[in-house]
């Protein structure tokens, strides 16, 4: 090593600075948009809002407008699937605010029948972000000039990143040398589909549940059981 | 009436609108960079609208992690971005180390900057290279090539494989550098800026180059921030903007380096940029080298990283972790993050979703080249044909990223 050890004290005094700076600007945006906000977290590091789906396009210019935010740029838009959620989809917007060196994560919820407005009035970059969206979840967006397939193919039928859907899908296609074309087929396994899982008690990681261990105790974090991996729940 | 004269008396306002000529550049076009389908609306030879269709290379990456051990989803992003694959994987190992609360050793993650400015490097040779092929330059790629295959043997020495390397791991790096094979970098690093001062020679103020490129698809400031542009194509425009400074990973913030910046946002800056950018990565990896201290590789928990091969021919309790870890895996601890690094491209970042098990709940991945494309209708808008493929060159794009 050629670098002096940092000062680890110096260093400290530093990160606190800057986590108390980044949570100004978290109560000022909390303050700011009390009546948008459902909820303020911080996951590791990383600020969360959680708001209504209504609300998504004023939160984002807001965010984006405001002199102390300053969040000019949408770098992604995504969803995550949690079927058991009475709002099974998670929408997850992730900012970047080049002035502060920071970034947001905006969240709203929604059903499968709900639509969600389109943050493309605000930022242009969501267009094909919410069309990935709509493709691979299938969640609607409203105002949204071009919701089209994207990266499924033409005709394709479901919504692949629903967990519901399974992981080897429901066509297969091939080239028909009798049709002189491509063809559609129902998927046909040569083995059946496994999925292990490999979920066991092993001391000293975090803390794990077995089905059947949950008449025991419950833990704190780690593999709950749900209806789909417990057969035998009551 | 005159046959002459009936015709003039009907109404032409209607036959008159001319439909736009559209037809379809690629899948199959070498200047296409992959599987790229564009429908392009033309008036003459001149682009009215340019709607790219992708996902011809779709291959169910994020769903397939989601069925996958964390230390088996790792491998898949080496197939992302296949042009440079461990800045990839460099993303996904930050991204399970912070949910794991867990840092690399100091020796592993001088190896990860290193190989991710090694990556950066044949990124831009590849890139550059075939810009200039698709602008009529066959002499960069023949001669450039050469030096990226060189430097394809660094990958191979160090974990095995050309491609798909497999090296970084969460906790650290797979295995240690062989022997011999700093020094031999070293030397590719004193050679490499003669061979891309050829590059430069043969393009920078070739006037057939500058014609293909100088103010073709100009990206303005607002527009870059506004359609979420990362990389050389934000910083093409005059945005002073770079992860490894501003958010540094790694040791990325003892490095020594300068980020270029163009001036004029078309495709000539953002060649340039790309072109010194080489320059700077070759400065780091020298700095890397100088400075690499020695010692572990992995991190020391062995619940997350394998025990060496040794120990486990004599430990009972090694073998035991090793076994668990290549069959059940490591459990994450339930959170969600997102983790950007500088990739060649732009900003490539996971967003993680950990429900606590062996396996990511969702992993979302964000691929730069996905954003860009994306721009690449209102760039063309009122270029010529021939204009577009010299954008498509300038984008940077590999559809394993985009498609996923």
């Amino acid at each position: 090593m050629v670098d002096e050890p940092i000062n680890t004290e110096e260093q400290h005094d530093e990160d606190d600075c800057l986590q108390a700076s980044r949570e100004e600007l978290a109560q000022y945006i909390s303050a700011n948009l009390k009546d948008y906000l459902v909820s303020r977290e911080w996951q590791k590091d990383e600020l969360c809002l959680n708001i209504q789906r209504e609300d998504i396009c004023y939160v984002l210019k807001f965010l984006r407008d405001d002199a102390r935010c300053r969040f000019t740029q949408l770098v992604s838009v995504t969803a995550v699937d949690y079927p058991d959620h009475t709002e099974r989809f998670t929408i997850v917007y992730n900012l970047l605010s080049m002035t502060n060196n920071d970034r947001i994560r905006l969240k709203t919820s929604a059903r499968e029948t709900d639509i969600v407005p389109s943050a493309t009035s605000v930022f242009s970059s969501a267009g094909w972000m919410e069309r990935e969206v709509f493709d691979m979840f299938g969640v609607a967006f409203s105002n949204h000039s071009d919701l089209r397939r994207i990266l499924t193919d033409y005709g394709f039928e479901g919504h692949p990143l629903r967990k519901d859907f399974p992981l080897t899908g429901y066509v297969e296609l091939r080239y028909s040398e009798e049709e002189k074309r491509v063809v559609y087929e129902p998927v046909q396994l040569t083995q059946d589909f496994r999925s292990f899982d490999n979920l066991s008690p092993w001391e000293g990681m975090t803390d794990v549940q077995l089905p059947g261990d949950e008449k025991a105790v419950r833990p704190e974090f780690g593999w709950q059981p749900t209806s789909t991996n417990v057969e035998h729940k009551e | 009436m005159t046959a002459l004269q009936k015709a003039e008396c009907v109404d032409l306002s209607d036959e008159t609108q001319i439909k736009p000529f559209t037809f379809n550049f690629g899948p199959q076009h070498p200047a296409a960079h992959g599987v790229l389908r564009l429908v392009l609306e033309m008036e003459g030879e001149v682009v009215e609208r340019a709607d790219p269709h992708i996902g011809l290379l779709h291959r169910g990456t994020e769903k397939l992690i989601e069925y996958k051990t964390y230390m088996q989803a790792l491998p898949y992003f080496d197939r992302l971005d296949y042009v440079c694959p461990m800045n990839q994987e460099h993303v996904f190992a930050l991204s399970t180390e912070k949910l794991l609360g867990i840092t690399a050793p100091e020796r592993a993650q001088y190896i990860r900057v290193l190989f991710a400015e090694h990556g950066r490097i044949l990124n831009h040779m590849l890139n550059l290279t075939t810009f200039a092929l698709d602008v009529g330059a066959i002499t960069p790629a023949l001669w450039i090539f050469e030096e990226r295959e060189k430097g394809m043997e660094f990958y191979e020495r160090v974990c095995g494989a050309r491609l798909h390397a497999n090296y970084f791991r969460t906790g650290g790096v797979a295995q240690d550098m062989p022997a011999g094979l700093a020094e031999d970098m070293m030397t590719w690093l004193e050679e490499l800026p003669k061979h891309i001062a050829d590059l430069e020679g043969l393009l920078t103020e070739n006037r057939i180059f500058k014609q293909r490129t100088v103010d073709i698809g100009i990206v303005k400031k607002s527009e870059a921030l506004d359609w979420g542009f990362t990389g050389p194509m934000l910083r093409g425009s005059g945005v002073a903007w770079d992860l490894r400074k501003s958010q540094p990973y790694d040791v990325y913030d003892k490095m020594d380096f300068d980020v270029p910046i163009g001036k004029t946002g078309d495709c000539y800056a953002r060649y340039l940029i790309r072109v010194a950018e080489m320059y700077e990565s070759i400065k780091i990896m020298k700095q890397c080298l100088e400075n690499m201290p020695k010692g572990e590789v992995r991190c020391d928990d062995y619940k997350v990283s394998p025990p060496p091969r040794a120990e486990m021919k004599q430990s009972m309790e090694a073998l035991i972790h090793h076994f668990k870890l290549f069959s059940e895996g490591y459990h994450v601890p339930a959170g969600e993050t997102y983790t950007a690094v500088e990739a060649p491209k732009g900003e490539f970042a996971v967003y993680l979703v950990a429900d606590g098990t062996n396996r990511p709940y969702r992993c979302h991945i964000r691929a730069p080249g996905f954003l860009h494309l994306q721009g690449f209708d209102f760039m063309t808008k009122g270029h010529m044909l021939a204009d577009a493929v010299s954008i498509i060159g300038s984008l940077d794009i590999v559809f394993g990223e985009i498609d996923r």
